[in-house]
């Protein structure tokens, strides 16, 4: 096996960087996606849960606000499929209203994290120096709090709030982007059109705008797809803490949280939103397993 | 050696002070003065202004942040607003809580995702090695919380085996530090079962069937040994993961360590407690980074130690 087959020699144009266009290409993506096995269930299950988030209001059976207090804490049944919560409240229909707020958390802060982080890590790698050194010993410090804890040190200073969650879940995200953004931009700082570029007098806004981020949008997007999961994971456990989403939003972590009072007479109204969100970081962590591989620039054509 | 254990040591300070920093400006940071967020929501206007003089609150910025140095290195942290205890006397053996449940969580972790890890590359791609990683993808994808409530509904509830929060024994301590570890036995897992493989199709390994060690033999002399290193990097880097997860676990089994403690303090707005628990993790877990490095300096040969 040579890497020179799948290396691309020609200079990428501008106008269509990184994704595949035309419709061979795309064959291409999915023969590879394909190799990887678990990547079609994950991208199933995603694809089911982001159609909950979309058409929320249209498939839910019934109100997730309506409280009916004649029949607290209703196991499932026929009408109920997955029973009532302890207000009341048809659970399915909180559970879909939930994958909404669960996949805005995970989408809106990953998106934040790397519209932040990946310039940061793309300007650390190109220009080196003092500002890479400033820039890493900043990262440094964000990743000297461990796993959620900056997360919350951040939601306690801000407050309690979904928005607040999607900003600090972000900035606790920040570093992961920087860090892949900068080690993929310093790899890339080696190859010869990237000399060629500059021997030919492009400013250096442009070379990292047109050279170098289109060619590590690959592994951005495979981080991205994993940091969804994690993100949803850390947002849910956060209203889970009660520093999250408030009472009557059909959050899935908050859902559990007010509903483990309970759970001991009607194990239900914990169980269901818990295998949510379970699904749903399956779903994407299965999903980016086939990424990887068609995304990657080395994995050999099939 | 000595410079390589210096030259790591050095290059820890820089995240120390920047946590310290961060920690400082948490009191400044939360909206409305300061003095007011200290002295409590039911103070004078004379209390106030006679926090704002303890604290130095009307001095330069850059001087309270010394201050607040000087003081947290005494373990200075001030007084707990709701008790009236000193922060340390509230923290002291929370933090030993904190540490015993991720000390045995990691345990936990390291050891089942050790054993799983051999089974899965013994039986490679047999049932064994795919239910195993079916259950290690589970483990990865699940939130604590939600682990921690199954646990509880299933052995404390229904088998009624173990009891449900609190820890005043060592059966106490079963769930929480299952819950706890089982993300990270599920990556101990995948890594060693990954490191395993690639370890048993090497030459010497071959070597070793061809001279008629039997497959248990060769897997624990000639295969463990050498896919081991990887792993002691992945338990360093998730010692990490375990001090910020434990929040999340404390909280579910009202386990009295320091990350119930943020949680609790947060929502009654005690912020000395907040501050110094969020320190004492971070230093805790600055100084695990550094023993790893250490650790792993010292035994791995190719390490740079010069």
């Amino acid at each position: 096996m040579s890497f020179t087959e799948n290396v691309d020699t020609t200079v990428p144009s501008a106008a269509e960087p990184f994704k595949p266009q035309r419709s061979s290409e795309w064959a291409r993506f999915w023969k590879k996606f394909r190799r990887s096995k678990p990547a079609l269930p994950g991208g199933i299950i995603v694809a089911i849960i982001v159609f909950c988030g979309l058409f929320a209001p249209w498939i839910a059976p019934y109100d997730p606000f309506r409280p009916e207090f004649g029949a607290m804490l209703e196991g499932p049944s026929w009408a109920h499929l997955f029973g009532r919560d302890e207000l009341g409240r048809d659970l399915l229909s909180r559970v879909i209203h939930g994958a909404r707020i669960s996949l805005l958390e995970g989408v809106l802060s990953v998106a934040l994290a790397m519209s932040v982080g990946v310039p940061l890590g793309v300007v650390a790698a190109f220009f080196g120096g003092k500002l890479d050194i400033v820039l890493m010993r900043v990262i440094d410090v964000m990743l000297a709090f461990p796993g959620v804890l900056l997360a919350i040190v951040i939601v306690s200073i801000l407050g309690p709030s979904l928005t607040n969650t999607m900003i600090a879940v972000a900035v606790y995200t920040i570093p992961i982007f920087t860090r892949i953004a900068r080690s993929a931009t310093l790899a890339l700082m080696k190859e010869p059109y990237i000399e060629a570029a500059r021997s030919m007098g492009m400013r250096n806004g442009r070379i990292m705008l047109r050279h170098i981020l289109p060619n590590i949008t690959g592994e951005i997007t495979v981080m991205a797809t994993l940091r969804i999961g994690i993100a949803v994971l850390t947002a849910s456990s956060l209203s889970f803490l009660g520093l999250g989403a408030q009472a009557p939003t059909p959050e899935w972590g908050s859902m559990l949280a007010s509903g483990r009072n309970y759970m001991l007479i009607a194990p239900h109204i914990v169980i269901f939103p818990g295998l949510a969100i379970l699904f749903l970081v399956l779903g994407l962590n299965l999903l980016q397993d086939g990424l990887r591989i068609a995304l990657d620039p080395k994995s050999v054509d099939p | 050696m000595f410079h390589f254990i210096i030259r790591r040591i050095i290059f820890a300070i820089p995240a120390l002070i920047g946590v310290s920093i961060v920690v400082f400006l948490m009191l400044h940071a939360t909206p409305g003065d300061p003095a007011q967020v200290v002295a409590g929501p039911e103070a004078t206007a004379a209390d106030i202004e006679n926090v704002r003089k303890s604290l130095g609150l009307d001095r330069p910025i850059v001087e309270q942040y010394l201050h607040f140095v000087g003081r947290a290195v005494t373990g200075d942290f001030g007084v707990s607003f709701k008790t009236g205890r000193t922060v340390v006397e509230e923290i002291g053996h929370r933090y030993l809580n904190t540490l015993q449940l991720a000390g045995a969580a990691m345990l936990f972790a390291v050891v089942v995702g050790i054993v799983s890890g051999v089974l899965c590359a013994a039986f490679k791609y047999r049932a064994l090695d795919n239910i195993i990683l079916v259950l290690s993808l589970i483990g990865i994808s699940a939130p604590a919380f939600f682990v921690g409530l199954v646990l509880m509904i299933v052995f404390s509830v229904q088998l009624g085996w173990l009891p449900l929060t609190g820890n005043d024994s060592w059966l106490h301590l079963i769930l929480p530090c299952v819950t706890l570890g089982l993300a990270n036995a599920a990556i101990i897992a995948r890594v060693m079962r990954a490191r395993l493989i690639e370890t048993l199709d090497s030459d010497y390994v071959r070597t070793a069937y061809a001279k008629g060690l039997s497959g248990f033999r060769v897997i624990t002399r000639h295969g463990l040994r050498n896919a081991l290193m990887p792993v002691i990097t992945v338990v360093g880097l998730q010692m990490g993961y375990l001090l910020g997860g434990a929040v999340i676990t404390e909280t579910v089994f009202s386990w009295p360590g320091l990350g119930r403690l943020i949680i609790q303090s947060i929502s009654s707005r005690d912020l000395p407690l907040v501050q110094a628990s969020v320190l004492l993790i971070a230093v805790t877990f600055v100084i695990i980074n550094l023993l790893t490095d250490l650790l792993y300096g010292l035994v791995d040969p190719r390490v740079e130690v010069a």
